[in-house]
């Protein structure tokens, strides 16, 4: 038996390959501190969308709560008036509730939404510590209110 | 509906976490507490417990690219006595329920349960006879991960929750609180009711 051809050259072989492999980038998505890139039609957490003037883009007509399989939409419409006005159309969402646990992040309710109001962003950081949690209100789903740019309001 | 939510959130845990530190001190063990809670959160064993889909997810978090080595929790285990915590993936069908609970009973305590996912966590998409509407109502979860199925980061974002769930806990708190009885399972449980763990 000779050692170095048997045992040695093999062993070395083999450390190479472990030596490249080393000294490779690594694949490994260092996820606190570094994000994973989201793909651009990735499904999650949903948002209410506004107009540009700040009106609510929802007109409260069901169509998302009818769309979903897992029945986890609430949506409770109500009529605009023309001291209290939240959408440009005659109705508005008075209650939009979500369940997030319940959810599939389908985006069927994106797809059925005949003014593109609720749609899925990358907000993936869910997970809670207690069920009720999980029922996102229409105050936390509306995406907040344009700030005004008074600075180049005046300029104007 | 109010009352319900009222209770689970009561019965959540089986290890309750102590909102505000600084009430109620221990003097000799408030030092013991933070070495032995680092030691915890930073080497849980998970069990092995795919169930379906969300497994998958859990596994691709235990490889290469999200690697849940990186916070010592690699090492997933086959057996439930040497398992620190319970990654429900998957839908649990009310056949599964007795199995699931046997299981929980026989890790040994402190022991977490991670509901993962929306069958686990409240049934999904199969909201009929065969599946269990939330795996809490036969185990107390520490973490929901809603998702289907959650991506591995959501499911690395969950267990850092629970890192910091275990960091608030005492060593002196680890009581084991009754679950919710549940048609799925009869009340085999005999574990001694406490009444609430806010007054303690």
């Amino acid at each position: 038996m000779n050692i170095l051809r048997d045992v040695l050259k093999p062993i070395g072989k083999g450390l190479r390959i472990t030596l490249r492999h080393f000294l490779e980038p690594k694949d490994t998505v260092f996820y606190p501190e570094e994000r994973k890139e989201q793909f651009p039609r990735t499904r999650w957490r949903h948002v209410l969308l506004r107009y540009e003037n700040g009106l609510e883009r929802c007109i409260g007509c069901s169509l998302c709560a009818g769309a979903c399989p897992v029945r986890c939409i609430y949506v409770e419409a109500a009529e605009n008036t023309d001291t209290e006005r939240y959408s440009p159309g005659e109705r508005y969402a008075k209650r939009y509730e979500i369940n997030l646990l319940r959810c599939i992040y389908c985006g069927y309710c994106q797809d059925a939404c005949p003014t593109g109001a609720i749609v899925l962003r990358e907000d993936y950081e869910l997970a809670d510590y207690t069920r009720d949690a999980f029922i996102a209100t229409k105050e936390m789903l509306l995406e907040p209110l344009p700030v005004r740019d008074e600075v180049a309001e005046v300029a104007r | 509906m109010e009352k319900r939510v009222q209770e689970i959130v009561l019965r959540d845990s089986a290890t309750p976490a102590i909102p505000n530190l600084e009430m109620g001190g221990n003097v000799l063990l408030t030092r013991l507490d933070e070495i032995v809670n680092w030691a915890r959160r930073n080497s849980i064993f998970p069990l092995t417990f795919g169930l379906a889909c969300c497994a998958i997810e859990m596994m691709s978090t235990a490889a290469a690219r999200f690697d849940i080595a990186r916070f010592g929790m690699e090492v997933f285990r086959a057996s439930p006595r040497q398992a620190d915590l319970m990654i429900v993936a998957g839908r649990v069908s009310k056949k599964m329920a007795p199995v699931l609970r046997q299981i929980y009973d026989q890790m040994p305590s402190p022991k977490w349960v991670v509901s993962m996912g929306a069958c686990a966590s409240c049934g999904g998409i199969f909201n009929n006879y065969a599946i269990v509407q939330g795996v809490d109502q036969i185990v107390p979860v520490d973490v929901y991960v809603p998702g289907c199925p959650p991506s591995p980061d959501a499911l690395i974002y969950a267990l850092i929750k629970l890192q910091q769930k275990i960091r608030t806990q005492r060593l002196g708190m680890l009581l084991e609180l009754p679950t919710r009885p549940s048609p799925a399972i009869e009340q085999g449980d005999k574990t001694p009711a406490l009444e609430s763990h806010a007054s303690g």
